[in-house]
């Protein structure tokens, strides 16, 4: 018996219209756990570099974690991996609420799409009954829409939905898929669902989930849901309200919006308003923010309320659902207002589009207007209010009409079409993909190596768990240290001890060995929960999660009855993350593209962010193309990825010994 | 009439402004009455269900009670602080008329038993694990009427019953220990 996962995946063909139920490698779970981890292995196994995005061949996988849908709490993520039309490279984004779970109950861990459907098209998976049903009456309609359509038409008010909007069907490079109150938006994912004419997934399943050993197992949820509960009641002493809990941040919950106003950048990525938050604005979006919030809502079987019901309209919807950080990129992308970043942000999520970049690449287009270069005839009957502006590119884009077209794939493609120095705008993407912007002052080395080498295209996938300025006072660093049982090591506590004394800041500070620990440590507990499915909100994201390095492994133990100690489960999330790694350097990905966003910071120091570089190249066991060495695959079982990249010339026998020397 | 007796009453308050519609209660009510004790989960096995409708915003815990064989006549719509009930949201009926609250493979009803255990749990698994407390419990002293609780095996093959006969049941039953009765002997053999 398989215990935790259902030891099947659904391949579905839409090309020729055909549906397998096929048996999975228990191997591969002990090797990759699941998720993101045995996505990769099989993308890596089945997509050539050459595949194109938009091809028949490239594969678009749904798929549950390896904890998904049992008891622990918050293992509810839906992991999505394709690749992307934006960056070419791999994408995967990931989704909260109650998919995932449903997928494990109709008996499966994964669905598996490939080819592509003449017509539009969804897929009906009930239990062991799966059919490809006619889509084309949905054709145009919200995402949201559509779930609440079909679940009427299949009598089935239980049934979970994924769903693209019109922005997925029109193949815009940062279109999504939304799942009510979530949605994997990153990478567009959701333009690969559209090209597949795939508009929706719904999944309904009655089956049970098996647990090794039970007893230990309920034992460890039981831990995780009383320190929720004391987390609850002791926030972090000295860090601002939205990141003094847990989950994702509490944008839902929480109106002090201060530290995002004031230290994120505003408009194209361009302006810090570090005065911006006022009484008198505290007071006006307290109360809009009262008015829009209906209810606090949670992901299946996770305390944490991260979402809410928004009384606002949109498109075909009376209400919309929001979760985390949406809000308030529309309201500073447009400078604008919460009410605004209400209104328009339910529109946006029927279309379906990624709340990150969409502000993004309209506000760019402001700019570009703004500037000359893009003038009355590209944006004929733009309006002049600044809000309606972003309404009217919004429309334009999900559609690709006219200039929308060509902002549809992105600020990146889009300068590069337009010219006459738009590329000089394009100041906030990494890999052609548009970040949450940010503008500072002094280079931080850390988060300098997490933005660079970061495959995950969002910074809150990467970071995690460190505070992310030094407490102003040796007591609430003390304090802090005092019970932070999640650290891997000790020398972490020491840090945040010292951080904060004379002679402690960026970017001398820390040493560069430390930083690389500080790195990978944040970064390692990401891989883990995207192959167990474990909310990052509970675990990798905030400070003092209830999950972490030392029980983690007891929970898969437990769960799949496959032993894993705290050095296992580091192996497993190192070969998820080289095996991910090597996918993008066998697409082209090197150094050149490992950079932060040009005007991230005002403080730069060339020489110094190559030596980071060059540093966290070697401590991860990559030559200094950031491409990982013969030995470092090798070692970690992938040495079928040494020998394709070895025969495509990527890496030669050479380069293997060169690094060994490196890293001795 | 039965005679009046003085009982503990165990009972879950339900206050649906509190819950968050995670579904927890459903997954460790599931995994509580598996067997053995948490070796497995699935909702649908569940002995409370959450009726969750976010855009109608409505979050109904309901506990399963008691089986009946026939379907009422109610479909009634209730309307409560502006939101739209089903009447048959609130009936904690396993009956013929919808697929809740039955074993998702043999379609025998399922019955809150507030999680009897040896040694006795302090609250119902689902009280437990609703951090929110949307769900809480309570203990009440009442004047009963003695009656004798149906065990969870009786109440499956009343149902079994109503679907095929006293009769087939027994048949069957009988078939079936005969068979057991002859494995056993051959396997002496």
């Amino acid at each position: 018996m398989r215990y935790a996962e259902t030891g099947f995946n659904l391949e579905i063909d839409l090309s020729r219209g055909s549906i397998e139920r096929v048996a999975t490698d228990p191997r591969l779970t002990e090797l990759h756990l699941g998720g993101l981890g045995t996505n990769a292995k099989i993308l890596w196994d089945r997509v050539p570099p050459e595949v194109e995005p938009f091809s028949p061949d490239n594969l678009l996988i749904f798929s549950t974690g390896l904890l998904g849908g049992t008891p622990t709490p918050g293992a509810n993520r839906t992991i999505v991996s394709t690749f992307s039309p934006q960056t070419l490279l791999m994408a995967y984004s990931m989704m909260g609420g109650f998919w995932a779970p449903e997928l494990k109950y109709a008996g499966y861990d994964k669905v598996i799409i490939r080819g592509k459907s003449p017509d539009l098209v969804y897929l009906w998976i009930n239990n062991d009954k799966v059919e490809i049903r006619d889509a084309s009456h949905l054709q145009g309609k919200g995402a949201l829409e559509t779930a609440e359509l079909i679940r009427e038409e299949l009598k089935e008010p239980k049934a979970q939905m994924a769903a693209i909007g019109l922005a997925g069907e029109n193949r815009v490079y940062y279109a999504s898929i939304e799942h009510g109150r979530s949605s994997a938006s990153r990478g567009g994912i959701g333009a690969v669902m559209g090209d597949k004419g795939l508009k929706a997934i719904a999944v309904r399943g009655t089956k049970d989930i098996n647990i090794a050993r039970p007893d230990e197992f309920i034992e460890l949820c039981n831990e995780v849901l009383q320190y929720i509960q004391y987390r609850a009641e002791n926030p972090i002493k000295g860090v601002p309200p939205i990141l003094a809990g847990i989950g994702s941040p509490q944008e839902m919950a929480i109106d002090d919006e201060q530290w995002h106003t004031t230290s994120f950048a505003w408009g194209n990525a361009r302006h810090r308003r570090k005065d911006f938050w006022t009484k008198e604005i505290e007071e006006q979006w307290k109360k809009t923010q009262e008015k829009a919030v209906e209810r606090l809502i949670s992901c299946h079987n996770c305390p944490m309320k991260c979402g809410a019901i928004v009384t606002y309209p949109a498109l075909g919807v009376s209400k919309y659902m929001m979760k985390c950080y949406s809000k308030l990129t529309y309201t500073m992308a447009a400078m604008s207002d919460l009410d605004f970043g209400f209104r328009i942000a339910g529109h946006a999520q029927e279309y379906g589009v990624d709340g990150y970049t969409t502000p993004q690449v309209m506000a760019f287009a402001v700019e570009l207007y703004e500037a000359g270069i893009l003038t009355d005839e590209d944006l004929p009957g733009f309006p002049s209010d600044n809000e309606e502006r972003f309404f009217w590119l919004l429309d334009r884009i999900v559609r690709r009409e006219g200039i929308g077209d060509v902002l549809a794939n992105g600020v990146y493609w889009a300068a590069r079409h337009i010219g006459k120095g738009a590329e000089a705008y394009d100041r906030n993407t990494i890999k052609k993909h548009e970040q949450i912007p940010i503008k500072l002052g002094m280079l931080n080395p850390i988060y300098y190596i997490m933005w660079s080498t970061g495959e995950k295209a969002n910074i809150t996938q990467i970071e995690g768990q460190l505070p992310q300025a030094p407490f102003p006072t040796r007591e609430l660093r003390e304090e802090f240290v005092k019970d932070w049982i999640q650290v891997p090591d000790e020398k972490f506590k020491r840090f945040i001890l010292d951080w904060g004394e004379p002679g402690t800041s960026f970017p001398d500070y820390p040493s560069i060995d430390l930083i690389c620990d500080l790195v990978d440590w944040q970064e390692t507990m990401h891989y883990i929960d995207d192959a167990t499915g474990v909310c990052a909100g509970l675990s990798s994201f905030p400070l003092k999660p209830p999950y972490h390095i030392h029980n983690l492994p007891n929970f898969i133990s437990s769960a799949t009855g496959i032993d894993i100690d705290e050095d296992g489960l580091w192996e497993i999330a190192r070969r998820n993350r080289n095996l991910l790694r090597a996918i993008n350097v066998r697409r082209g990905m090197r150094r050149k593209d490992e950079k932060p966003p040009e005007d991230h910071w005002r403080k730069r120091f060339p020489e110094y962010e190559a030596k980071l570089l060059d540093e966290y190249y070697k401590f991860k066991g990559w030559n200094k193309e950031g491409i990982p060495t013969k030995e470092t695959l090798d070692n970690l079982g992938l040495d079928y990825v040494s020998k394709d990249f070895v025969e495509r010339g990527i890496l030669t026998d050479n380069e293997g010994s060169l690094s060994k020397e490196a890293s001795a | 009439m039965g005679e009046k007796k003085k009982k503990i009453v165990k009972t879950i308050k339900v206050d649906v402004d509190k819950c968050n519609g995670c579904r927890a209660c459903e997954m460790i009510c599931s995994a509580f009455h598996a067997s053995p004790k948490y070796s497995s989960n699935n909702p649908a096995r569940s002995r409370i269900r959450l009726i969750r409708e976010p855009l109608k915003g409505l979050y109904l815990p309901v506990y399963a009670g008691e089986y009946t064989p026939a379907e009422c006549a109610g479909r009634d719509k209730y309307v409560i602080d502006g939101k739209e009930y089903d009447e048959c949201d609130f009936c904690r009926a396993s009956c013929p008329s919808r697929d809740v609250f039955k074993e998702p493979d043999s379609g025998l009803p399922l019955k809150c038993d507030m999680c009897e255990d040896d040694p006795p749990q302090e609250k119902p698994l689902c009280v437990q694990w609703c951090i929110h407390d949307a769900l809480t419990y309570e203990e009440r002293e009442e004047e009963v009427e003695e009656e004798v609780e149906q065990e969870e095996m009786e109440i499956g093959l009343e149902s079994l019953v109503d679907k095929f006969g006293l009769q087939k049941v027994m048949d069957t039953i009988a078939r079936m220990s005969q068979k057991g009765e002859n494995s056993k002997a051959k396997e002496e053999v």
